[in-house]
């Protein structure tokens, strides 16, 4: 171990250093490009956005095309194609939210389509077990303690790299595990003395948790530097939008700082980000209030990311995925209830184009999941197995098996990517 | 395993409590078990210091702050400066209630009382990341928890349950009984309003039984119409009556409910409290309680025998908390598990300023902090509280930043005091020789305290 007091460290870039006598990755700092011909899957980057709080999937992709759909939605339906405020047209069923102006646009290009039944294994609607299963891949709750992304990358080749950034300041469940992951949050802290990174990185040589976060929070500090300026840049520069509130011009910096980082040589292959709020008990209102904001910054955030990531969009896959629906009436209180089958967003510069991905049940008397919810059609567990087989070239064998244990019964969606 | 007295004082003050002060392990170190019994109290734990917050005055702030908004809606105007002032005041209220609650964990000699209260506040969630919540929470933690943390956990549940802080978090106030008198005059007027069953499905699932318990969705439905008519008193009510808990008649459903196997008669507002005692009374609710008090108390994955002495100690006594915090203190288990609970940030603050005998002074200091680090003031992400899990306030960004916190924290904490001395009163007998060599080599005294501070063992306890 090197002695600290010995070692003069006049700036961080050294401090970096230190941090790598751990033999955390050299990658990551960007060094070198990603040696493509080494592994094909190497240029190809996966985003996912887990939306927290069971996301309304009949306001963020409304069926106004579906008969039953305006009575039972009463004063939270969206209005009909066309109509100022009302839906942005997909096909004859299905539109996108006003809010959501960017993914439409996306959309009509063919690089964006959504899975409008979807829903994971567990129906218990309750926020926690559900998350949990969503994340964890695991057929029933809290069936695996690692995320299947993280099991992902394993199943991806050689342990060691880091190649994985979570957005914010806590770890989700999605990313963790044996891989070790980088997280970011805007805002970052550099200290002041340049000594204490380190002589911490010593003294947390043998620490199993303390060691490797630390080396990979220093390496991810000096990216955002870059990826930062980066992103200022491309925020500057976006023609789209309009009047985008401060906290939509927020989350499109945030977008295109994510993308700062996917793009650097070395940088992040995958990337998982948390939005939260999405539990709409009560006036979740329609084409405007408290979720048409939410959707605004989630539009915001993925017009940063698809315009930051610049060329390599048509290397990436973004997924957004919530642990479960709403009910399909309004409740007592103009908001919903806990429901079961919900939208999953699909965006990427290589989709395949296509309608929507999964049947619709409908929403006809008789045709509710329990006479209250969007039935499901589609596990979750088949759109990101096919994802994973068909954009990140993960066997199946090991789909079945690593990434989603006992999962061999749900087919991987075939045509999305 | 018998543990000496030097590692059970510094067990006792930093794994139990909050932290040592200086000289803290030192007055603990004749009987560490006792000092930590002698903290349990029937009246409960501390009220922070300063002015009693009080939830109806807040909520009636909120009402106007509301009439004002309308106003402004009417006239077509952007928020007005009242209406923004109104906003303003009730933010600051909260960030100071954040701070006195901050320094009464700074500053007191009884850190297991504390850490006891705050881990009920955190089962009982209120977060207060909207407006309608951000002043309540302070208020809700002193009236409905802090009095009762040490009492019958049925009196907690009901004191929680019925508070309007809980009441209009988990939207409890606009639920309104489908087959009630409310219900059918407002039909008469066009209007649609009925049951909202956020409310009665968490105190099922994170405050009682848990879903380990296997109830349905017909048993959260049946006990969100029994609960229909637990409301706060608006503008419309008698003035006394405003902002505090308040009964409906006319918005409660008729009727006989069912929830999970057990009939309640009708009973009016008792409907939903006979609910509420037979939760609080139920095995599940004792094994849920039991495994989380040791989550936190001692392991992300406790002993099982430790659970067990938990449960028990629930069961016997009809679930008295002040019982079940002493078994917890004369278990084994509690004192053998090696210190791997990793301080959450909070946690993280308060023993800094603990260890270097300090108080905080300044909330807009600390808040950006402590919402960079994932635990913003106030304002838990869901019902469910704060998490547990190492693994998630472990993560690479926060670490980076709690170092650069730790180096401004010392920059200023130090003074011209000897950091290893520092060491040696935080830590006791956890200080580990590498720690110490390394904080002997410091070049200056504030670089030795940030090194104590970010050191694995004062990162957990």
């Amino acid at each position: 171990m090197t002695r600290p007091g010995a070692l003069p460290l006049p700036t961080r870039r050294h401090a970096l250093m230190g941090a790598l006598g751990l033999g955390i990755t050299v990658e990551f700092l960007g060094t070198r490009a990603f040696a493509d011909s080494e592994r094909a899957s190497g240029a190809k980057k996966l985003v996912a956005i887990v939306a927290r709080g069971g996301l309304d999937g009949l306001s963020l992709s409304p069926p106004v095309g579906d008969p039953s759909y305006a009575a039972l939605r009463g004063p939270i339906a969206l209005g009909p194609f066309g109509q100022a405020g009302g839906a942005l047209k997909l096909d004859d069923t299905f539109g996108l939210h006003p809010s959501l102006a960017a993914t439409h646009k996306l959309a009509l290009k063919g690089e964006a389509r959504i899975a409008p039944a979807i829903a994971t294994a567990d129906r218990e609607r309750s926020h926690f077990e559900a998350q949990d299963v969503l994340e964890s891949g695991a057929s029933v709750v809290y069936g695996a303690a690692s995320g299947w992304l993280n099991r992902a990358l394993e199943a991806m080749g050689p342990a060691g790299k880091v190649k994985a950034i979570s957005v914010g300041p806590t770890a989700p469940l999605i990313l963790r595990g044996r891989i070790e992951a980088a997280s970011w949050s805007p805002g970052g802290g550099a200290g002041g003395d340049p000594r204490l990174p380190a002589i911490l990185a010593d003294l947390y040589a043998h620490d199993p948790l303390l060691g490797p976060a630390l080396a990979s929070g220093l390496a991810v500090e000096a990216m955002a530097r870059t990826a930062g300026q980066d992103a200022a840049l491309t925020a500057g520069a976006g023609g789209a939008g309009g009047e985008l509130t401060a906290r939509a011009a927020q989350a499109r910096r945030l977008g295109a700082t994510l993308a700062g980082f996917m793009v650097q040589s070395g940088g992040a292959q995958v990337a998982a980000i948390s939005m939260d709020a999405f539990d709409t008990h009560a006036g979740q209102g329609a084409a405007q209030g408290p979720l048409a904001l939410r959707l605004a910054y989630v539009d915001a955030f993925l017009d940063g990311l698809a315009t930051g990531l610049g060329p390599a969009w048509s290397d990436t896959v973004v997924f957004m995925a919530t642990e479960f629906g709403r009910t399909a009436r309004v409740n007592g209180t103009n908001g919903t209830d806990h429901g079961t089958a919900s939208t999953a967003l699909i965006l990427g510069g290589g989709l395949k184009k296509g309608g929507i991905v999964g049947d619709w049940p409908t929403l006809a008397q008789g045709r509710l999941y329990e006479d209250r919810d969007t039935a499901p059609t589609l596990d979750m567990r088949g759109l990101f197995k096919g994802v994973l087989r068909d954009h990140l070239g993960i066997e199946r064998a090991k789909l079945d098996t690593l990434v989603f244990p006992g999962s061999a019964g749900v087919a991987p969606v075939s045509g999305v990517v | 395993m018998a543990i000496d007295r030097d590692l059970g004082a510094a067990i006792a003050v930093t794994r139990f409590g909050l932290g040592a002060r200086p000289g803290e392990i030192a007055a603990a170190r004749a009987d560490p078990r006792g000092w930590l019994a002698a903290q349990i109290r029937a009246e409960g734990a501390d009220r922070p210091p300063g002015p009693a917050a009080n939830s109806a005055e807040r909520i009636n702030q909120l009402l106007v702050y509301r009439q004002d908004r309308q106003a402004d809606k009417r006239v077509g105007a952007a928020k007005s400066d009242a209406s923004k002032m109104a906003a303003r005041v009730i933010r600051v209220e909260g960030g100071g209630d954040f701070l006195s609650r901050l320094r009464l964990g700074a500053t007191t000699g009884a850190g297991f009382r504390e850490r006891w209260a705050l881990f009920w506040a955190n089962h009982f969630t209120v977060s207060g990341a909207k407006l309608a919540t951000a002043g309540l929470v302070g208020p809700f933690e002193a009236e409905a928890l802090r009095p009762r943390v040490f009492g019958r956990f049925e009196d907690l549940l009901v004191a929680s349950s019925s508070h309007p802080a809980m009441l209009i978090y988990l939207d409890q106030i606009h639920s309104i009984g489908p087959g009630s008198a409310a219900a059918q005059f407002q039909a008469g007027e066009g209007k649609r309003r009925g049951l909202n069953e956020n409310l009665a499905r968490e105190i099922m699932e994170l405050h009682t039984v848990g879903v380990e318990a296997r109830y349905g969705q017909a048993d959260v439905t049946e006990f969100a119409r029994a609960m229909t008519g637990w409301s706060v008193g608006g503008e419309a009510d008698p003035a006394d009556r405003r902002g505090a808990f308040m009964f409906r008649e006319r918005a409660h459903e008729p009727g006989t409910r069912t929830i999970m196997g057990r009939r309640y008669a009708q009973g009016g507002e008792n409907q939903a409290r006979a609910v509420m005692k037979d939760l609080a009374a139920s095995p599940h609710t004792a094994h849920h309680l039991a495994l989380k008090i040791a989550r936190h108390f001692v392991a992300d994955a406790p002993a099982p025998a430790l659970v067990g002495r938990l449960e028990r100690s629930y069961l016997d006594t009809g679930g008295q908390l002040g019982a079940v915090a002493r078994t917890l203190i004369d278990s084994p288990e509690a004192w053998a598990a090696p210190a791997l609970k990793f301080k959450t940030p909070y946690e993280f603050m308060v023993s800094s300023w603990r260890a270097a005998g300090a108080v905080p002074t300044d909330v807009a200091a600390v808040a950006p902090i402590l919402a960079a680090l994932g635990q913003k003031a106030f304002s838990a992400p869901s019902p469910k509280g704060w998490p547990e899990e190492a693994e998630v306030w472990c993560a690479p960004d926060a670490i980076v930043k709690r170092m650069a916190w730790s180096e401004t924290f010392a920059a200023e904490a130090t003074g011209d005091r000897d950091p290893i001395r520092l060491a040696d009163a935080a830590l006791g007998a956890r200080l580990t020789p590498l720690v110490a060599a390394t904080i002997a080599r410091a070049e200056t005294r504030p670089e030795g305290l940030s090194i104590l501070l970010m050191s694995p063992e004062f990162q957990r306890r």
